[in-house]
């Protein structure tokens, strides 16, 4: 089993299907269902591959699992480079996880350019799972740049009104970060002479160096999480997305700035990560509040629930930062939960706009009437977002919030502050959507959900649930890679301090 | 197995009443849902018997729930002597609650719905009451909460109700704000969750500092007022009060179970089941007994203002809970559960027997509205008298042990605060009274003032749901001298074992017993008196309470207005969110950010391109005048380059 190349398998087995989709020949209405069943099959069988990196996953070993390693360009010693460790292990189970969901999401509304649509998903979904197994730092700087061409199309092509601004403004915003991104692995490279990740995390850069590297890659992965102040695009970008897309942007691609900071720069920039954690901790605080009191304002649906997804991030970066082992645990576990419930509450969104074509809150109102089962789901999402016990919210919150008040008290305070500005604007959205008297016309015969959104939901349901109620299998998982990093960057300080006392 | 099996029927119970309710139909509901809530209530006095009486106490390990680090904790449940105490009342209400609604609800569109909720609710409170952990204890609380909001809302029809529903949810948050700060903090001083843990360490960290907000205080006394936070959020403490007035919008079974007999005494439950380390904070406890003592003077004089009969009644539970607060603020936990579960049986019964009269006068609510019935409800009226009787702490109800020594113990703690308390206490037991038989002559005596139509409804209720007032009545009337000796009498050292910590140094209430004769006779007095005002204003001069309030208007409306912290909070916490929410969206994000950012980048790019594509004009002269311009300057550069 060990020589096996699961990771690759798993990570290429949707680009054979996207390759098996293109070939599809015939007309339009055969191409589009045989389009959309590959698509389901293949993201079904990719995930229940995945499944066994999970089962064969070894919580007892800290260091990466199913590694693969070939040479790839040779001349610079980068290297096609695969393994998974505790953190990441999760990032891969999520995305394909998501993915079949998005599938048959899609299944009626995409009518259009079916084919092109399942492909660019099937893509997407290589690209994600690339990107957290990449344990070469040019490997993944190709899959983390890749993300972006599949999900720019769907914005811009299958996307609202305003697809082509959202797409652009997606673009610009995250490209400025890679670019300077680039620069900074092109400088690791010359510094270290490597481009492997494991080699690098145990590489010492200098004070000075650590410091610009640290920046450069914060560029990148800020806009992604997002943080506060680049965080504009998000709200844009999933109001114009379509419902499947949204998910996806929510889910994984917000993932994959957090997945940075803890991957690089918390390992390999201990000194720089020491010295910036008050510019981040501000930051997430400032979204956390910010972006609360902004989504009360809102009148979008998507939005609010954009808005709402930046300031969870905030708990990721504090918790990130805090270098504790509940802090890490908590942001995974939390990244974990927020790619789950705010996935859900798009999906949520996207049956009643799939049924009335609007996103705005006052369109409706009393929905509990015709959609019972509706109002079911949504609000066990809503709660698990608000973060009450016995969801997944919960614990990764907390864990985030203990982490940080063991370093400071005053970030623990005030982003302690978001679960009650959390809790104000979703019970405010979900009483104007579903309670009250139904007073519209054309709402009076809308449709509860049917029997393919009801596949769709349970499962997140069921792991809102299970990582409320029980996570304890989640966090042994984590376990090991957590406290590895966490004793690391101790020493790591350690040997800085040791390093000052030594100059004076 | 049996204790387990106590705690999870009621959530059985809701599972299938929520999730099955189309097709188990209204009757199949009520029958899973009741007869699950008695089985509990049953397994409950076992339970009493078992752990309280002979002194067993017993722990059951279910799975580990949070491991990260070391931070690790477990869903177990734990039967101590206060444990086994809450169980009882919390299921034998919830039992009586269950039938009553049967009757209540009975043309309600949304029976299953409702049963669900209702055992939903009993199930976490009862995981509230026997976790053995603080994060447990935390998400009993929350699910309570929830539960209590889902309730309020029942009739979702209605936009008060919703409002109701969304400021009930919210204010808890705030009071659980203070809550998880205060578990985050237990963590980071003890490096454990679990009570025995921490209590076993307490004594050794009496004198430790917690490094807080950049300042070093105590670590206990910060770690209690944080935790304290959290109990007056959900006991309705002044300050955090003001959802439970409004939560009335929900049905009154629900009020009656929730917002009188147990969710909202889960704060003074959790004063006394962390009586171990309240007892090492003296600061805490003094907090504790001056908000006691203040919430139950305060929640007092609106209580008799109010003429929703509902509201009436809620104030009189936010007072009451004071009562309880301050008991626990002077190191009278006993006294204090002691009150809890005397108050459960007549403050339900009082809601229940106002359900009753609602049901009676269709829906009708304002007591102004109300009068002349007490001959067409006779059992409800006699009932309405029990409660109100051991509500105002008559000799010989419930009321009269549990609240006499309170005030005793604050009388003997022989401190300011105790003082304080003492005299406060006195003051709101008149107006308790006052207010009480105020609700009795306004409705059910005088002239009736509903209309002909209403009057001609006016019908005793089924004996679905008189039985379980007749229940709770006999609780009412018995509690009180049945329970005395082994609460808060000589029994008391064995009957709570090491449920409840009180230090020597703390002797209240021991010392209670031996107080002059004044001071326990004294509540019994301004009881009557009390009574003596209510049928002076209200039944022999009914037009003098009209001039009283035209006379001291000012007074009459800040009272009427609840002291106006509504207002207060709207104007300073909810106008301003909003308005800050609307201008950083579109200031901030749309003008600041996106302005300079993005937007702005574009507009500068495509302000350049528009530039540089008119210089493409196509005309050799102008081509030939840059290329002379460019030549120039190199020239110019080299031969400065030269020059240095």
């Amino acid at each position: 089993m060990t020589d096996f190349p699961l990771l690759s398998l798993v990570t290429f087995l949707p680009l054979i299907g996207a390759v098996f989709i293109l070939i599809i020949r015939g007309d339009e209405a055969v191409v589009a269902r045989n389009a959309r069943w590959t698509a389901v099959w293949t993201s079904g069988i990719t995930f229940l591959m995945s499944l066994l990196l999970w089962i064969n996953f070894d919580t007892a070993k800290a260091g990466f699992q199913f590694v693969e390693k070939s040479e790839w360009i040779a001349g610079f010693g980068i290297a096609y480079h695969m393994g998974v460790d505790g953190i990441s292990v999760f990032f891969v189970l999520l995305s394909t996880f998501l993915t079949p969901i998005c599938v048959i999401s899609a299944w009626q509304v995409i009518q259009k350019r079916v084919k092109e649509y399942m492909i660019a998903f099937l893509v997407l979904e290589t690209l994600m799972v690339g990107m957290f197994c990449a344990l070469d730092i040019v490997l993944f700087y190709v899959f983390f740049e890749g993300v972006l061409i599949p999900m720019f199309l769907i914005i811009g092509v299958w996307g609202g009104q305003r697809r082509v601004y959202a797409a652009f403004k997606f673009f610009l915003y995250t490209l400025t970060g890679s670019v300077l991104m680039l620069i900074a692995i092109l400088a690791v490279y010359l510094a270290a002479g490597t481009t492997d990740v494991p080699t690098l995390m145990r590489y010492t850069f200098p004070q000075s160096m650590q410091l610009w590297l640290w920046l450069a890659f914060f560029a990148s992965f800020a806009v992604k999480v997002p943080m506060w102040p680049v965080h504009t695009w998000l709200p844009d970008a999933h109001v114009e997305a379509p419902t499947a897309g949204s998910v996806i942007l929510a889910g994984v691609l917000l993932k994959m700035g957090a997945y940075g900071f803890i991957r690089f720069s918390v390992p390999m920039f201990p000194y720089a990560t020491e010295f910036f954690t008050p510019l981040i901790y501000t930051l997430s605080v400032v979204a956390i509040v910010y972006t609360s009191l902004v989504a009360l304002a809102q009148t979008d649906m998507k939005k609010l629930i954009a808005y709402s997804s930046v300031a969870h991030m905030g708990f990721v970066t504090i918790g990130i930062f805090s270098v504790t082992v509940q802090g890490l645990a908590g942001a995974l576990f939390q990244m974990l939960s927020h790619g789950i419930i705010s996935g859900a509450l798009f999906l949520i969104v996207g049956v009643v706009y799939d049924r009335m074509h609007s996103r705005d809150i006052a369109r409706y109102g009393g929905l509990v009437h015709r959609m019972p089962l509706y109002a079911l789901f949504f609000m066990v999402f809503m709660l698990g977002s608000v973060g009450l016990p016995g969801t997944s919210g919960f614990v990764g919150e907390f864990l985030v919030l203990v982490g940080v008040f063991q370093v400071n008290t005053w970030v623990a305070l005030l982003a302690s502050t978001g679960i009650i500005l959390g809790a104000a604007y979703m019970l405010w959205l979900y009483r104007r959507v579903i309670f009250g008297r139904l007073t519209r016309d054309d709402l009076k015969d809308i449709l509860d959900l049917s029997p393919r959104e009801i596949a769709m939901f349970v499962p997140l349901l069921a792991m809102t649930l299970w990582m409320g109620i029980y996570p304890a299998p989640f966090l042994a998982v984590m376990d090991g890679a957590v406290t590895g990093l966490v004793d690391q960057h101790k020493a790591a300080m350690a040997a800085v301090q040791s390093l000052s006392v030594a100059g004076r | 197995m049996m204790y387990a099996l106590c705690i999870f029927l009621p959530l059985a119970a809701a599972a299938i009443a929520g999730l099955f309710g189309p097709w188990v139909k209204d009757r199949g509901a009520q029958i899973v849902t009741c007869g699950a809530m008695l089985l509990s209530a049953v397994i409950s006095i076992f339970i009493l018997k078992h752990v309280a009486l002979d002194g067993q106490v017993q722990e059951v390990e279910l799975f580990p729930w949070i491991v990260s680090g070391q931070f690790e904790t477990a869903w177990a449940l734990r039967f101590d002597t206060l444990t086994a105490v809450m169980v009882f009342v919390v299921t034998v209400v919830s039992c009586a609650v269950h039938f009553y609604s049967v009757g209540y609800m009975h043309h309600d569109p949304g029976v299953p719905r409702f049963f669900s909720y209702l055992s939903l609710f009993t199930f976490f409170m009862l995981l509230l009451v026997t976790s053995d952990n603080f994060l447990q204890l935390f998400v009993g609380w929350e699910g309570v909460g929830l539960c209590s909001y889902l309730l309020i809302g029942f009739w979702y029809e209605k936009p008060s109700a919703n409002a109701a529903a969304i400021k009930a949810f919210l204010v808890n948050r705030v009071g659980d704000f203070g809550f998880a700060l205060g578990i985050m903090g237990v963590f980071f001083l003890y490096n454990s969750l679990s009570f025995e843990t921490v209590f076993a360490a307490t004594p050794a960290k009496a004198d430790a500092v917690l490094h807080f907000l950049n300042w070093d205080f105590n670590a206990l006394t910060v770690l209690c007022l944080l935790l304290f936070v959290g109990a007056m959020g959900k006991s309705a403490q002044l300050g955090l009060h003001t959802w439970l007035p409004d939560a009335m919008e929900g049905p009154t079974p629900v009020s009656a179970l929730i917002h009188a007999a147990t969710m909202v005494t889960a704060g003074v439950f959790m004063v006394a089941r962390l009586s171990p380390m309240f007892e090492y904070a003296p600061t805490a406890l003094l907090v504790v007994a001056i908000v006691g003592a203040s919430t139950a003077f305060f929640a007092a004089t609106i209580g008799m203002c109010q003429n929703d009969i509902k509201r009436v009644i809620a104030y009189s539970t936010c007072s009451q809970l004071g009562y309880m607060f301050f008991a626990c603020g002077v190191s009278a936990y006993a006294a204090g559960i002691f009150h809890l579960m005397t108050h459960a049986f007549f403050k339900a019964l009082l809601f229940l027997g106002a359900g009753s009269v609602i049901h009676a006068m269709s829906a009708e609510q304002d007591m102004r509205k109300m009068g002349g019935i007490h001959k067409l409800v006779p059992l409800t009226h006699m009932l309405m008298w029990v409660g109100s009787l051991a509500l105002a702490g008559m000799p010989f109800f419930a009321g009269y042990y549990s609240k006499d020594i309170i005030l005793e113990s604050a009388f003997a703690a022989g401190t300011g605060v105790g003082y304080y308390a003492f005299w406060l206490g006195i003051a709101a037991a008149v107006m308790t009274a006052f207010y009480s038989w105020r609700l009795i002559i306004m409705t059910f005596y005088g002239r009736p003032r509903a209309d002909e139509r209403v009057m001609a409804h006016v019908h005793e209720s089924p004996k679905i749901m008189t039985v379980p007032l007749l229940v709770l009545a006999l609780g009412a009337i018995v509690a009180g001298y049945v329970g005395y000796d082994a609460f808060v009498g000589e029994g008391m050292q064995a009957f709570w074992g090491k449920a409840i910590l009180v230090l020597p140094a703390h002797p209240a209430l021991e010392q209670a017993h031996h107080v002059p004769f004044w001071v326990k006779v004294l509540p019994i007095l301004v009881g009557l008196a009390g009574i003596g005002m209510a049928y002076w204003l209200y039944m022999y001069r009914p037009d003098l309470p009209g001039r009283v309030a035209r006379r001291f208007r000012g007074v009459y409306l800040f009272l009427y207005n609840k002291w106006y912290f509504d207002e207060l909070y709207d104007r300073v916490f909810v106008n301003p969110a909003r308005y800050l929410g609307r201008q950083l969206w579109q200031e901030g994000d749309g003008t600041l950010i996106d302005g300079l950012g993005p937007d702005g980048v574009a507009a500068v790019a495509r302000n350049l391109a528009q530039r540089a594509s008119r210089l493409q004009s196509g005309y050799v002269y102008h081509y030939a005048f840059a290329m002379l311009i460019g030549v120039a300057g190199l020239v110019t550069l080299y031969l400065w380059l030269q020059g240095r």
